[in-house]
């Protein structure tokens, strides 16, 4: 016996490198037990190459801000491990579908939050000085559970840069500022369910949705945008055939 | 408005889906049938003629297909090309007059 160590295994990650236009560029990385695909990141830019850009923030799943694209999926990179996505050692990290790439893995997530903006997705209170009543709100009623089903939107932008349609017009709202305007249009305590469902109901708004469901099938958090974008077809019509839209 | 617009095509071509699904069903069962052991224009022609009921089924079929179709190759043609906006609904319902004229002669012409 030579006593000699069996070599570290190794992970090989292609990470892209540039704007719209680079190319993947492969790196060595040792894998560790419950590593995760940012941990492989910030070791290469910590360790191999420090003009490497990316972003994230919090590293346990809240803010919303590591997501990237793992072997073709959006993901959110802090929690996801490499023993899920690495079966034959090798890892390809890109930026974000959707969304101009700045740098590397950091896209500009502004025209993905400009859509929340034009999608009306703020809350507006019905009691505006706040101080006139307080709002009771069964947990349990139908509409509190629909907003409760899409409340937990991390922003992460994995939903948009999954979804097809807005691959196809990039005009199209996007399932989490749809979702987020569902969550409102729910809310008993918003006073302008007719702004947010004409906003829904716009040229890009929910009903250029195919439903291919690829926003559900990849959010993170478990939601379900598509549900929320079918709720919104169905409210966007009796909206119009009561004279409201 | 736009929202309106885009609520009414979603509602319409629904509606029209709706109608189209038995009617291709008893369309693509009529042909199987009629045409076993050949067929021909002929003896087509001297069943269908003076039939309300198959009148009555493809005026529909036709009217069904003149809302469903111009909406879907809209959405299409706004996804899969740089075109949008008000020459395309335009470009849409001539589309649908296209439909109605040449489905309205082909029925006409059963009867």
């Amino acid at each position: 016996m030579s006593g000699r160590e069996p070599p570290e295994p190794e992970l090989v990650v292609e990470i892209w490198r540039g704007r719209e236009s680079g190319e993947f560029v492969p790196y060595r990385v040792a894998r560790r037990e419950n590593q995760t695909v940012l941990d492989v990141v910030s070791h290469v830019q910590r360790r191999i190459d420090p003009t490497l850009s990316y972003r994230f923030a919090c590293r346990v799943g809240m803010c919303g801000s590591c997501a990237m694209t793992v072997n073709g999926i959006p993901r959110w990179t802090c929690r996801t491990r490499v023993d899920r996505v690495a079966g034959n050692g090798r890892v390809r990290i890109g930026p974000l579908r959707n969304m101009p790439v700045i740098r590397d893995l950091a896209v500009d997530m502004a025209p993905f939050f400009d859509k929340w903006q034009r999608a009306t997705g703020r809350f507006v209170p019905s009691d505006a000085d706040n101080r006139r009543t307080f709002a009771r709100v069964p947990p349990g009623s139908r509409e509190r559970q629909a907003a409760d089903a899409g409340i937990e939107c991390i922003g992460c932008g994995v939903c948009y840069a999954a979804c097809d349609v807005v691959a196809w017009n990039s005009d199209y709202l996007g399932p989490a500022a749809l979702n987020r305007v569902w969550t409102l249009v729910n809310d008993s305590r918003d006073g302008a369910r007719r702004e947010h469902l004409a906003a829904a109901a716009g040229d890009a708004g929910c009903h250029q949705c195919h439903s291919h469901q690829a926003c559900m099938s990849y959010c993170p958090k478990g939601l379900n945008p598509t549900a929320a974008i079918a709720g919104l077809k169905r409210e966007t019509v009796k909206s119009l055939l009561r004279g409201e839209l | 408005m736009t929202g309106r617009l885009e609520a009414w095509l979603y509602v319409a071509q629904r509606g029209s889906a709706f109608v189209l699904a038995p009617l291709v069903v008893v369309h693509l069962a009529t042909m199987i049938y009629a045409i076993r052991g050949g067929l021909s224009a002929e003896e087509i022609l001297s069943r269908t003629e003076d039939s309300a009921v198959w009148g009555s089924v493809y005026g529909l079929f036709v009217a069904a297909v003149a809302v469903h179709a111009p909406i879907g190759v809209r959405s299409i043609v706004r996804e899969m090309t740089p075109w949008k906006g008000r020459s395309l609904d335009v470009a849409a319902l001539l589309f649908c007059a296209l439909i109605v004229v040449l489905g309205v002669r082909a029925v006409g012409a059963l009867l």
